[in-house]
């Protein structure tokens, strides 16, 4: 690899050739209107206190805030802190294979990326986070997107395309230096396998003792095989046909599961979360050492369609239905922190529960790995890395909206632990009065008839409640009476793409070990030595699955215990990420830019070990892990049982959970630190030199292509593409898609 | 609505219909094929049979495994 002083791109030309200009009349109109909008906004939720105020002020200030922050500081980011250059060839163009390097259009690669990047995390932690009222919440979600998550995002994606789609493993180590690099490669594995276990509790809760979800999630298997079968050998390569087929499909099982109930079915699908872990934990192990084109392929275009589906389903829903909100803007569990939902204060908790469609730091590893690799110009960074973040964001959004519209008193009933409210309806409406939250068992039972689910009570893990309430809402658009279907549908399509990411996160992770065990056992290292892809699937599956067990057995709650190590690992990783791009900012010499991603980086530092410490050190035994751990075992030693625990079996699993959960904690947040302390040394040398220092960046290699940089073409781009074509020759782009012997993907 | 409006609106609605399908092909990989069927006839090259170029695609993800987040 070449090494370069990249001063040369500091006169880097403004993208798409075109100059400073005055704005237009009609320009300045537009945005002081959607500006305008945006206060307005704001303005209601901020103020409104005891009101009946419309959900729909939230996706307003959301919309009119994206459309600000993508108009003008993504594009100074690209401009002037980035300084992307279009006369520069990316990899895409550069080293062409038609396999992983592929110039591929802007549209279809945002399309790629938000698939990538978009899950089942942008819906679930805004509903748990929903618990300190609507207003933490929002303002998170879309000031947090717009200054750290997009900025992550999109520089991430720009400084691994400036040197060849590198990993951020890789530059990490190259970067900053050796021992950060180990730290971040442990780092990104240990975060990896949490993520897996949460994704996995979260359907597990939302499938125990529920016939109808079992039925049609346990039917998707099927019906991907049949698509997968169907384009290996009876259609070869009719995507579009067999996706369509799988939807029906989909949709059917979906209706089918309704009818199970009155079946010797329902009984037998009737399962207990230790045996929906041991059938996940099979199924993941099975799924992923299966070839791709079977089951990863196929799940994942279904999953795909259904994630764009119901999206656009839900804001049609939301504008149809204009719901209510019903949660307080800031509620008293946010001042005293005594939620039941996840434990601790408003800071730094609401920021580590939402941790996807804010900041993620698993976007990192998205944005430095196939994306980078697929770029056509320097400048559509903004658009598929600013861009694509800001859709998920969109996607929390209407999450949060889902998740504080619906009762209030139901949905402490839904999140509480079973420890606390006792499981039944009787007893959970009891808890939830001593809340202050009016309710009765007569309604927590109308709620779960409404939807055919034998009890609402404690199904924590958000999935279930961001189905109610999708159920609410469109019902409310599209008329009642299919709440049910609407229900099961929501907990289908979560559960559908939390397999796809479980799926292919295990993959990933067989090829993460596999790859680093190589480097001691060569054989370990073949991709394609079949006993060694068996191993490696089997240690990841089984590290995960552990994790799940512990999570689901836990008395305390395995969502209340596991997923604040969820949110602070995932952020973890955005500071490793954050702590990367400050970096190298630095070494290019651009100190004077360095706050874009230095105050992101400081803010989530803060939060993340602010964080990590209450949860290692907090005396509160229901925030820090340890002091939870000695208030059991002081009572064990006393020979007592402590509630939630029912018997010394129980109190012997709260102290090894607390134990184990502590642990973990503070290792993450070590090796976090311990890149950090790199990262800091690194910076010193780079700011002692005054100016750019060597980094890895490629070379520039004048580039050929023309293209738009932005979502629609500007009459000067269409001008310039014209010429292009005319100077060239019509049929000249798409030439060079295949190396000799092969396609690309 | 006259006969000129009337032709206006069904070529936009057709034209908006074709863009969703292009872009379904091209996200799906699925216009891969299209595309490697009219690079062959520009260079001449005798295409491998369908079945064959999507098993080489299909082997190309398994190499190549793509991450799904949260």
């Amino acid at each position: 690899m070449s090494t370069t002083v990249s001063r040369s791109d500091t006169d880097g030309g403004p993208p798409g050739g075109a100059g400073r200009r005055r704005p237009s009349l009609k320009t300045v109109i537009v945005w002081t209107a959607v500006a305008i909008v945006g206060a307005v906004a704001w303005t209601v939720l901020a103020l409104a206190r005891g009101e009946t105020v419309s959900a729909l002020w939230i996706l307003f200030a959301a919309l009119s805030s994206y459309a600000i922050a993508y108009r003008f500081y993504a594009k100074f980011i690209a401009r002037r802190v980035l300084q992307v250059d279009d006369r520069r060839a990316t990899p895409a163009e550069r080293l062409h294979n038609g396999i992983d390097f592929d110039v591929t259009d802007r549209r279809v690669l945002f399309g790629h990326h938000f698939a990538a990047i978009a899950g089942a995390g942008p819906l679930v932690g805004p509903v748990l986070a929903a618990q300190m009222g609507y207003l933490p919440g929002t303002i998170w979600i879309i000031v947090g997107v717009i200054f750290a998550g997009a900025v992550q995002d999109m520089t991430v994606l720009f400084f691994s395309m400036r040197r060849n789609g590198k990993s951020l493993g890789q530059m990490v180590r190259e970067e900053i230096g050796i021992v950060g690099g180990i730290a971040a490669l442990i780092a990104v594995f240990a975060i990896m396998i949490i993520i897996l276990a949460v994704l996995a509790l979260i359907v597990v809760n939302a499938l125990a003792e529920s016939p109808w979800g079992v039925f049609s999630i346990a039917l998707t298997i099927p019906i991907a095989l049949f698509m997968g079968v169907y384009l290996r050998t009876l259609r070869p390569g009719r995507v579009l046909e067999a996706t369509a087929i799988g939807v029906v499909l989909l949709l059917a099982a979906v209706i089918g599961g309704g009818l199970i109930d009155d079946t010797g079915l329902g009984e037998a699908l009737t399962l207990s979360k230790e045996w929906l872990v041991i059938a996940l934990v099979v199924y993941g192990f099975v799924a992923s050492v299966l070839p791709v084109w079977l089951l990863l392929t196929p799940r994942d275009y279904l999953s795909t369609f259904m994630k764009i589906g119901v999206i656009v389903l839900l804001a049609v829903g939301l504008l149809l239905a204009r719901p209510v909100l019903q949660a307080d803007a800031v509620s008293e569990f946010a001042r005293e922190g005594t939620g039941p939902v996840f434990a601790g204060s408003l800071f730094p908790f609401v920021f580590i529960t939402i941790a996807c469609g804010a900041l993620s730091g698993f976007h990192a590893l998205i944005s430095s790995g196939t994306t980078p690799k697929m770029v056509a110009k320097e400048s559509q960074v903004r658009l598929i890395g600013y861009g694509g973040m800001l859709m998920e964001s969109f996607v929390a959004i209407s999450a949060l909206i889902a998740a504080v519209v619906i009762d209030q008193g139901l949905y402490f009933a839904m999140n509480a632990p079973a420890g606390v409210t006792g499981g039944t309806a009787e007893s959970a409406a009891a808890y939830v009065n001593g809340l202050g939250f009016d309710t009765t068992a007569q309604d927590l039972a109308a709620a779960s008839a409404a939807i055919q689910e034998p009890s609402l009570v404690s199904r924590t893990g958000g999935a279930p409640t961001l189905a109610v309430g999708i159920a609410n809402i469109l019902s409310q658009a599209f008329g009642s009476g299919m709440a049910a279907f609407w229900y099961h549908f929501a907990i289908m399509f979560e559960a559908l793409f939390i397999l796809t990411a479980v799926d292919a996160g295990t993959r990933v992770g067989r090829f993460m070990l596999q790859d680093t065990i190589g480097n001691v056992w060569k054989r370990f290292g073949d991709l394609s030595w079949r006993p060694g892809n068996i191993m490696a699937s089997a240690v990841v599956v089984a590290l995960w699955g552990y994790i799940l067990y512990v999570g689901v057995t836990d008395p305390l709650g395995g969502v209340n215990q596991l997923f604040p190590l969820f949110g602070i690992a995932n952020q973890l990783l955005a500071a490793i990420a954050l702590t990367l791009v400050t970096v190298l900012l630095i070494k290019h010499g651009k100190v004077k830019y360095a706050w874009v991603t230095g105050i992101p980086l400081a803010w989530d530092l803060i939060v993340t070990m602010t964080a990590s410490w209450q949860k290692v050190f907090s005396a509160d035994p229901r925030v820090g892990y340890f002091a939870q751990r000695q208030r059991y075992a002081d009572a064990q030693a006393a020979g007592e049982l402590l509630a939630p625990a029912q018997d010394a079996d129980q109190m012997d699993r709260i102290i090894y959970n607390s134990t184990l959960n502590g642990v973990l904690q503070a290792v993450f947040a070590l090796l976090v630190l311990v890149v950090v302390v790199n990262a800091v040394v690194v910076i010193a040398r780079a700011l002692r030199a005054r100016g750019a220092v060597p980094t890895t960046e490629e070379p520039a290699v004048p580039s050929s292509i023309v293209e738009p940089s932005g979502l629609f073409a500007t009459p000067e781009e269409k001008r310039a593409m014209a010429e292009q074509e005319r100077l060239v020759g019509a049929g000249t782009r798409g030439h060079g898609t295949f190396t000799e012997e092969g396609p690309s993907r | 609505m006259t006969e000129r409006h009337a032709t206006a609106v069904r070529s936009a609605v057709t034209r908006a219909l074709r863009g969703v399908h292009w872009y379904l092909k091209e996200l799906t990989g699925e216009a891969r094929w299209d595309d490697y069927v009219r690079h062959c006839a520009e260079h001449g090259h005798q295409p491998m049979t369908r079945r064959e170029f999507e098993r080489r695609r299909a082997d190309e993800l398994e190499r190549n495994p793509v991450s799904r987040c949260c």
